[in-house]
């Protein structure tokens, strides 16, 4: 049975640390702009933050929620590229062939969830941070888009590891760089289609709800928090 | 009878091929330095990558695309308009159908231009051609960028065809009034022209055939120009409407193009006698209609968002009613729908004055809607943490004005290799009542004096 990589992420055990995003940019070398350049939006997070506050002062609350590339079933992404460059692969992730870019962005337009990022420049890798590349990540020219792959280079390593030694893949054996830096684990991987993994069960979880469902992109992640109707007196 | 063409018309329309202006030269040189400026531009942009222009995240489309679907928008006055005209037979069309179709041809060349130019890869645009790779891709049909890709190059033959048939008359008149490089080269554009019976018969139904097939192929391009919005989830992009608003746009720009044209040219190359109050004010009168039409579906559109009130929506809505964008709105609702309403609406404003002014009004408010389409809907989508904004760089700016000026160079070298008026069509229209008589009155190479006089012997 081929595999469904999804993800779960419980909102209420964020701490908005970003341990995540640092991780993502040091294992898929996602190029880090100036100052300047960032200020013109032109950072790329494929993970970020984002801070939503609640309240009126003093009584705010912050709330932290993880956005990254949402992997959607029905991705709005994908019909929209005229090159095939945003596509679909066996395992459900939305893939993204650099090669094959033509820099058309429309993909990023059609996005509603605004996690794909272009290569504004040729990135520049000053000496010595060349050498923090993760050899196993291409490196994105000029023209290009990118996004979250869910480590595809770990998944693929893993695969391998696992053909090779005759076993199945473990739930928990894979991890991608952001779940595996969370430091309270509020980032949950694994296979869907497995319906016993870890994943597959907070999928399930009444707490969860998926980021803008009524788009209907059918998004691979779960969003798990304390829901109003747990605690209705709150509203 | 009234037959009103006399000699110097076929001399007043030569004149301009056969002599050339220290005027020419001024507008060659002034528009051909803002072109260069922008070639380089471009230049720049291409080698240092994308980045130069304003755009950010998350509103990755802006000020190209926008260009992009004015100038196809420009594209519909010519060929659509002219085919309509033809189709109906208006007389009062003769003037104005080759000033009009040449807009098309070279509007559609420099639109064509900007979703390469908006490209993060333009060395890489060629993998839109379905043409067989070893690797065995194709282009996605599924997207609506393919989609324009042929659309685009559909009505640019086209338009090309319909622009190139009825001048070869044209042509070969100009060929046998003149001599040296002129006549070689004019006698190559009038691919052998006698103007026998035979060859004016294929010509008339040639472009009989031609102004009925470019109908649905004009509608239909920018109707799928308006897909590439409403095709995407995207606030206030994903609505019904957007085919029929943009067409109905794209005339209405296109109208206002071709009344700057004509009086730009009535006062350059001295039309005075054949581009009339008339036709300004018959022009005028579609321009009106295509105003009032245009009001009708920007209150369609945002009649139904404010009344859905869906909060994603909303926030485009309010962005460009009240908003960061609210100048730029009212601005364009002043310039598409009360100037020109309140000038042609009245027939004492509805002059040549009068439909400039409202044509640069509407030049104006349209580029206007195209960038209020884009802009605003980009940096307002669902998740408001990810709400951006977009200021144009001095690059995109001087690319931008470079077409602008490339628009008028093309011109001002057509006018200068073409006659503007199509001068068989003009004769033939002081024929009207008898078209074949006409065909035979218009045939500069007519040798059978037992023929009807011919009008320049008429006067």
């Amino acid at each position: 049975m081929p595999f469904r990589w999804g993800m779960a992420i419980d909102l209420n055990a964020c701490t908005g640390c970003e341990a995540c995003v640092t991780a993502c940019h040091a294992e898929n070398n996602i190029p880090t702009v100036s100052a300047e350049q960032a200020s013109r939006g032109r950072a790329m997070h494929w993970i970020r933050v984002e801070r939503y506050y609640e309240g009126n002062f003093p009584d705010v609350r912050v709330k932290f929620r993880p956005v990254l590339c949402q992997q959607c079933d029905n991705a709005p992404c994908e019909a929209v590229c005229p090159t095939y460059a945003a596509h679909h692969n066996e395992d459900g992730l939305n893939a993204q062939v650099y090669n094959r870019c033509i820099g058309t962005r429309y993909c990023a337009n059609a996005c509603p969830y605004n996690v794909r990022f272009f290569n504004f420049f040729n990135a520049e890798w000053p000496k010595p941070l060349h050498l923090q590349l993760n050899p196993d990540v291409s490196v994105r020219e000029v023209g290009v888009m990118e996004k979250c792959t869910f480590c595809v280079q770990r998944i693929k390593a893993a695969k391998t590891a696992a053909r090779a030694e005759h076993r199945a893949l473990v739930d928990g054996a894979l991890q991608p760089a952001c779940a595996q830096a969370c430091p309270t684990s509020a980032i949950v991987f694994g296979d869907l289609n497995d319906p016993d993994s870890r994943v597959a069960r907070l999928a399930r979880s009444p707490r969860g709800t998926r980021l803008l469902e009524d788009l209907g992109a059918e998004p691979k992640i779960t969003y798990l928090q304390k829901q109003p109707w747990h605690e209705p007196d709150a509203y | 009878m009234n037959r009103t063409l006399t000699k110097p018309f076929t001399d007043d329309m030569v004149r301009p091929v056969m002599s050339t202006t220290v005027w020419f030269w001024a507008i060659v040189l002034a528009t051909g330095t803002v072109v260069a400026s922008g070639a380089a531009a471009w230049g720049y942009q291409l080698w240092y990558g994308i980045g130069l222009s304003g755009k950010r995240w998350p509103g990755f489309w802006a000020l190209y695309l926008t260009n992009f679907v004015f100038w196809i928008g420009i594209s519909h006055a010519g060929t659509l308009i002219s085919a309509i005209l033809r189709l109906v037979n208006a007389g009062w069309r003769r003037p104005v159908t080759r000033v009009a179709e040449v807009i098309t041809v070279f509007a559609l060349m420099i639109g064509a231009m900007f979703p390469i130019i908006h490209l993060g890869r333009p060395w890489l645009a060629f993998w839109l051609f379905p043409y067989p790779s070893a690797r065995e891709i194709w282009p996605n049909f599924r997207s609506p960028l393919a989609w324009d890709f042929f659309a685009i190059n559909t009505y640019l033959t086209g338009s090309v065809l319909f622009l190139l048939l009825p001048m070869i008359p044209d042509f070969a008149l100009v060929r046998d009034r003149s001599t040296g490089w002129r006549r070689k080269f004019y006698g190559a554009l009038s691919f052998g022209w006698r103007g026998t019976t035979r060859q004016w018969n294929r010509l008339e139904s040639a472009m009989q055939i031609m102004a009925i097939a470019i109908l649905p192929v004009a509608v239909s391009v920018h109707t799928i120009v308006s897909f590439d919005f409403s095709m995407a989830n995207v606030p206030m992009w994903h609505s019904t409407i957007f085919g029929p608003y943009f067409v109905a746009g794209a005339i209405f720009s296109g109208i206002a193009a071709l009344i700057l044209a004509m009086a730009a040219l009535r006062k350059a190359l001295h039309l005075e006698k054949y581009l009339l109050p008339l036709h300004f004010e018959n022009l005028g009168k579609l321009l009106l209609l295509m105003s009032i039409l245009w009001g009708y579906f920007v209150f369609n559109e945002r009649l139904t968002v404010w009344y859905g009130n869906e909060h994603h929506e909303m926030a485009v809505f309010w962005a460009t009613q009240r908003g960061q964008y609210a100048p730029l709105y009212w601005t364009m609702v002043i310039c598409n729908f009360i100037i020109p309403i309140a000038l042609l609406s009245n027939p004492y404003t509805r002059n040549i004055i009068g439909c400039v002014v409202a044509s640069f009004g509407v030049v104006i408010g349209m580029w206007l809607e195209r960038f209020l389409i884009i802009v605003p809907s980009l940096a307002h989508k669902a998740l408001p943490y990810s709400w951006g904004t977009y200021t144009p760089t001095p690059v995109e700016l001087m690319i931008m004005a470079a077409t602008f000026a490339a628009m008028i160079l093309l011109y001002a070298l057509f006018a200068k290799f073409v006659p503007i008026i199509a001068i068989w069509e003009m004769k033939a229209g002081d024929f009207a009542h008898a078209p074949r008589q006409g065909l035979a009155a218009a045939d500069p190479h007519r040798i059978d004096a037992a023929a009807p006089a011919s009008p320049e012997a008429a006067s």
